[in-house]
């Protein structure tokens, strides 16, 4: 069941999530709620998924207990702010932040790690 | 040319959404340009209980509404766009994008809202999600059974300080002035909570951690000692900027850097209005940011009306 009220493609399910980041070179997942923090991540990604065809763009609910995938990922052990975004290149995640991130910081982030 | 429209409104927030409802219902042709997340501080706001008329909601249910309300009056929204020259002194008023397109109106509404406002010390940035928060029902829960400290006086202030004692062992309310700027009901709620306690008169001067936040430096204004605080997490609610940077030599701001409006919410610039968190005003809650954005459009409706 969907639970996050965001045009960036919803993952459902941990499998899910291991099909894509094996399928592409490519991914970026925010996984928040539909709170202050996580909203503006939403409105960026919805933007950046047609000016970056080669990154995949998803959403997963920070409060599934499928997304206990991200929530207990080593490079999120430190977290306490939402969202958690993550980024994978060829499978492995290569970059975590923590709490709202502007376009500018995502960006960086896609041209340093996911270009 | 590019099409003119009748209002190009700057910002999509209450006030900007209010206008574009207004202006797009009054069969002017409108656009609202927005550089940030539809609804603005609005969304920052995870329960609205005050808004006459609407039972308790969330600031993006509340946001969500308006937008479709402007859309189905015909009002269209270009979103996460970056304005990167104003020309508003001529008659038709026209904004340069970063992409190199340009939206040009015959009159326009800013209504660029605000940002809360940081501390700008050493170590906010490093600690921000690892400690440091900005949104007590976002992250109130990492930090179960923590000792917090909450900085501000305001209403934000004292009213999350009180959310954050459901979570937290502890809450430490740290406040530069002497009293607090919070309405009475918010300041004793807090005083009575057993949770939080209180350091007036002092400011946060540092944040340190190794991987997260361990403690704050706090100095006492008026005898200037510097001391630590052993601290989980820190929530910082010290008001809000007006996103104004960009307007400095367009329109008269004032000296917090405010666009200085009339009552009719008229800009020093004929056909240029102004509404919402970024004009210099006293109180700024969802309902005023409503009734700027209201006069704004009426405004420019009849600004458009007499200046033909």
């Amino acid at each position: 069941m969907k639970l996050l009220q965001t045009a960036v493609h919803e993952i459902e399910t941990a499998a899910e999530l291991e099909k894509i980041i094996n399928e592409n070179e490519n991914v970026m997942v925010c996984c928040g709620r539909m709170g202050p923090m996580c909203i503006p991540v939403y409105d960026v990604m919805e933007e950046l998924e047609e000016e970056r065809t080669n990154v995949k763009f998803y959403s997963m609910a920070f409060d599934s207990p499928e997304a206990g995938i991200i929530r207990n990922a080593p490079m999120c052990s430190s977290f306490m702010g939402l969202p958690f975004t993550v980024y994978y290149k060829n499978g492995k995640m290569v970059k975590a932040t923590t709490s709202i991130q502007n376009r500018k910081q995502i960006t960086d982030i896609l041209d340093e790690h996911l270009s | 040319m590019d099409e003119v429209f009748d209002v190009m409104i700057v910002g999509a927030g209450a006030a900007g959404l209010t206008a574009g409802i207004y202006a797009s219902r009054a069969k002017l042709s409108t656009v609202i340009l927005n550089e940030g997340a539809i609804g603005g501080q609005m969304v920052l706001t995870n329960e609205i209980a005050n808004y006459p008329g609407v039972e308790t909601t969330n600031g993006f249910v509340l946001a969500n509404t308006m937008k479709k309300q402007a859309k189905d009056f015909g009002c269209k929204i270009k979103s996460n766009v970056k304005i990167v020259e104003y020309k508003l002194n001529e008659k038709i008023k026209s904004v340069v994008l970063d992409d190199g397109r340009t939206f040009s109106a015959k009159a326009v509404i800013l209504a660029q809202g605000g940002r809360p406002r940081s501390l700008n010390i050493p170590g906010e940035e490093t600690f921000k999600g690892r400690g440091i928060s900005y949104c007590a029902t976002c992250d109130g829960e990492f930090f179960t059974d923590k000792e917090l400290v909450v900085v501000g006086g305001g209403n934000s202030a004292l009213e999350e300080a009180v959310t954050l004692t459901k979570y937290a062992s502890k809450v430490t309310i740290v406040h530069q002035f002497n009293q607090f700027q919070a309405f009475e009901h918010a300041v004793q709620e807090a005083k009575s909570n057993p949770k939080i306690d209180f350091v007036m008169g002092s400011e946060l001067r540092g944040f340190f951690g190794n991987g997260k936040l361990e403690k704050v430096s706090i100095e006492n204004l008026a005898t200037k000692d510097l001391f630590d605080k052993k601290v989980d997490g820190t929530f910082i609610f010290i008001g809000y900027l007006p996103n104004t940077e960009s307007l400095e030599g367009v329109v008269t701001l004032n000296e917090r850097n405010e666009i200085v409006v009339d009552r009719e919410m008229r800009t020093n610039i004929p056909g240029v209005f102004a509404a919402g968190d970024c004009i210099a005003k006293r109180y700024r809650q969802v309902t005023t940011a409503v009734a700027d954005g209201t006069i704004a459009a009426l405004s420019a409706s009849e600004y458009l009306r007499t200046s033909k």
